[in-house]
């Protein structure tokens, strides 16, 4: 057996060289490294890079960013990574912080113009008055899912062209030129965005999380309770019968979850209030309809506007 | 934005708080104070047979051994940790527990480690948890099972911790290729004597890992650990109220381990259902001499020894909070020497028994900060077969832990 070990680890100190210098050749190529944590970055900074960017997503939209683990390919990625991208707020806390300590990586560390967290460019909702434990998962840093507000992202894709800039000089007339072609793009969706979300304005939505908050925010949509008794805890039936209640005096239009939450929840309230449900995509990726944030924006308004009550 | 200055209008307070989200800060584990982590460990313990615990065939040291009966406290651990400038992150941690009505204080982390090197390179000093194998380096608390498996009782008194240097190097590879060697004290079990001038251990170890899909992550580690032992004491027993022998073994002590681990969850979301599968195999080979210190005289014996375990566990989360788990031990020892009998009394006559141990778990954990489990073990691991039923309360308190693979 300690023989067996023995050329088992040989064969495979072999092949790990042989996968470096092919590593090694691969990057000769020239692009920037960017990790983002999640696909919505992946995908904002592909608007601003195209070409020159090799993004990668720690993420997809069928994952939960609280609940991820330093898996081993996550720290090889950052390890090779020229920008870390995330959304931060605490979004990221239960893992990051390890991924940044394993990964040896000092160009992404936390000092440096390598690290960049979306969230603390913008207005942050939410910002807890008081702090504590027996209240919930709760961010000091305020809700961290900036990325379902428009207007949040066009201040975000502005400090992210600063920042790639300043981290590959090179490349910046093409950011330039590409940040000014997605800002034209942007506004005029914005605008197309609004008046078909203008009928949604003052509605009550029941929600899972509060990770609906800026985009409802923008919209003007009322959140009118969570299936959450307290932030990323389960639901509880004691909850759901007062939230019932609640819902009584001051009713609902519908029920919104996300693909990374089970519907089981949701399905549960519904039975209880009769009000339809709604799975509405969160981010970037997962169905062929939601490939950037175009496209995610454009679904998650038809889908909150369409005859899909039912 | 406009909904928002009307409601900072209307409450200053909130306002305020606001101005302090605009800024460009960026959020870190701490402001300047280090990570405050504090873990709280309880238990109920019930045995079903009263027999003094061994384990045939192994010298046991260490931690190893049998807890008390009844309501008592496991692994109380307080820890603080922190990056001490642009170069280093350190990290403490004191493990505060009772023994024979004592309580100790034991450092079980004190380390540096390397923060601003780059290229893949982290450099560690002081003391730390050894990364051979694929358990040794995560804390008690953080394991799926209440106890060490048996073989980590057997080969290190359930964990390898000591004092010295590691070097560690990822490739820049999307395998996930992690290199590293240590240079350790030897002073503690299952070396002894910190030989060489205190320099007495060395290890290597070499790690794998990827995702398969976006459902599956793999890791698989070879390691290997070598020391120069000088006079590594075993627990001593009475024969007659007077005399008390102590083993002791001296010569070189070699382990080699292969781990693996796979981890599976519905399109990559632990939230709802996982499955995680690991397997550690450890073989160790020693040569030297056991001494029964106190024997008068001196009794003696020559001694090789190649000793062998593995364990295989899979854990199950079936719905958000719950997880069930089995887990399968399993050693065997072929020790040999001059002298059976002064073997024997080292505990290193393996008795033709084959230690073994089924376990199984089942815990809920209502938060990510609170965990209840409650844990049966059928052991076998020596002659007299046992029942063991743990129930067990883990909580920490402050910084939010880290979700390790």
């Amino acid at each position: 057996m300690q023989r067996l070990i023995r050329t088992g680890s040989f064969i495979l100190l072999l092949l790990s060289g042989v996968s470096i210098t092919a590593a090694v050749n691969a990057s000769q190529a020239g692009s920037l490294k960017v990790f983002a944590c999640e696909p919505e970055w992946a995908s904002l900074v592909k608007e601003l890079g195209g070409e020159r960017i090799d993004a990668f997503s720690a993420t997809s939209a069928y994952q939960d960013p609280h609940h991820i683990e330093a898996r081993p390919s996550l720290i090889a990625r950052l390890r090779q990574a020229n920008l870390l991208l995330c959304t931060g707020a605490d979004l990221e806390v239960g893992w990051l912080p390890m991924l940044l300590r394993q990964a040896g990586n000092q160009k992404v560390r936390v000092d440096q113009p390598g690290y960049f967290e979306a969230a603390a460019q913008v207005t942050r909702l939410d910002i807890p008055q008081q702090l504590d434990r027996s209240m919930g998962d709760l961010h000091a840093a305020g809700n961290p899912h900036v990325h379902l507000d428009p207007r949040r992202i066009q201040d975000i894709a502005e400090a992210l062209l600063g920042r790639l800039i300043e981290i590959d000089p090179a490349g910046e007339a093409i950011y330039q030129q590409a940040y000014n072609d997605f800002t034209k793009r942007w506004q005029d969706a914005m605008q197309r965005w609004q008046q078909q979300a203008a009928p949604l304005k003052g509605q009550r939505i029941v929600v899972q999380h509060r990770d609906w908050l800026y985009l409802f925010d923008w919209l003007g949509i009322e959140i009118a309770g969570t299936l959450e008794p307290r932030p990323g805890l389960p639901t509880t039936a004691a909850h759901l019968q007062s939230l019932k209640k609640k819902l009584q005096q001051s009713p609902a239009r519908m029920i919104v979850h996300a693909p990374h939450q089970s519907p089981r929840s949701a399905q549960k309230f519904a039975r209880l209030s009769d009000l339809p449900v709604l799975e509405l995509p969160y981010t970037v990726g997962g169905t062929a309809d939601t490939q950037n944030l175009f496209a995610l924006f454009d679904q998650i308004i038809a889908s909150l506007t369409g005859p899909a009550d039912e | 934005m406009k909904s928002h200055s009307l409601i900072c209008a209307a409450l200053a307070m909130g306002c305020a708080q606001n101005t302090l989200a605009q800024s460009t800060l960026t959020s870190t584990a701490s402001t300047f104070n280090p990570a405050i982590s504090l873990t709280l460990d309880g238990r109920y313990v019930s045995y079903d047979n009263d027999s003094e615990y061994e384990l045939p065939g192994f010298m046991l040291g260490g931690e190893a051994g049998r807890n008390e009966q009844g309501f008592q406290l496991g692994h109380n651990e307080l820890s603080l940790s922190g990056n001490i400038d642009d170069m280093f992150y350190a990290k403490f941690t004191a493990a505060i527990a009772e023994h024979e009505g004592e309580t100790e204080m034991e450092v079980e982390e004190a380390v540096i480690q390397t923060s601003g090197l780059g290229h893949g390179i982290t450099i560690k000093a002081g003391r730390f948890y050894s990364d051979i194998g694929y358990l040794n380096n995560q804390h008690a608390h953080a394991w799926d099972f209440t106890d060490a498996p048996l073989v980590y009782s057997a080969l290190f008194g359930n964990q390898l911790i000591d004092d010295g240097l590691q070097f560690s190097w990822i490739a820049p590879t999307d395998l996930f290729i992690r290199l590293g060697v240590e240079t350790t004290r030897g002073e503690r079990f299952p070396a002894g004597g910190a030989s060489n001038d205190g320099r007495g251990a060395q290890s290597v170890f070499a790690e794998f890992g990827g995702d398969a899909g976006i459902s599956h992550a793999w890791q698989l580690g070879f390691s290997h650990w070598r020391a120069d032992v000088e006079d590594r004491q075993s627990g001593g027993h009475a024969h007659d109220e007077t005399v008390t022998e102590t083993p002791s073994f001296s010569g070189d002590s070699e382990i080699s381990a292969i781990d693996m681990v796979w981890k599976w969850a519905p399109d990559g979301n632990k939230r709802e259902r996982n499955l995680t599968l690991q397997g550690e195999y450890f073989t160790r080979d020693e040569d030297g001499e056991i001494k029964l210190l106190g024997s008068d005289p001196l009794e003696s014996s020559s001694y090789q020894g190649e000793q062998k375990g593995w364990y295989l566990q899979g854990v199950y989360q079936f719905k958000p909070r719950w997880r069930i788990g089995y887990r399968h031990d399993q050693l065997q020892a072929d020790n040999r020497g001059d002298d059976a009998d002064v073997l024997a009394e080292a505990g290193l006559d393996d008795e033709d028994h084959t230690p073994k141990r089924a376990t199984l778990m089942l815990d809920y954990s209502h938060s990510e900060y609170s965990r209840i489990r409650l844990q049966y073990a059928k052991d076998d691991s020596y002659e007299d077969s046992d029942s063991i039923v743990y129930l067990q309360y883990i909580v920490s308190l402050g910084a939010h832990g880290a979700h390790r693979f």
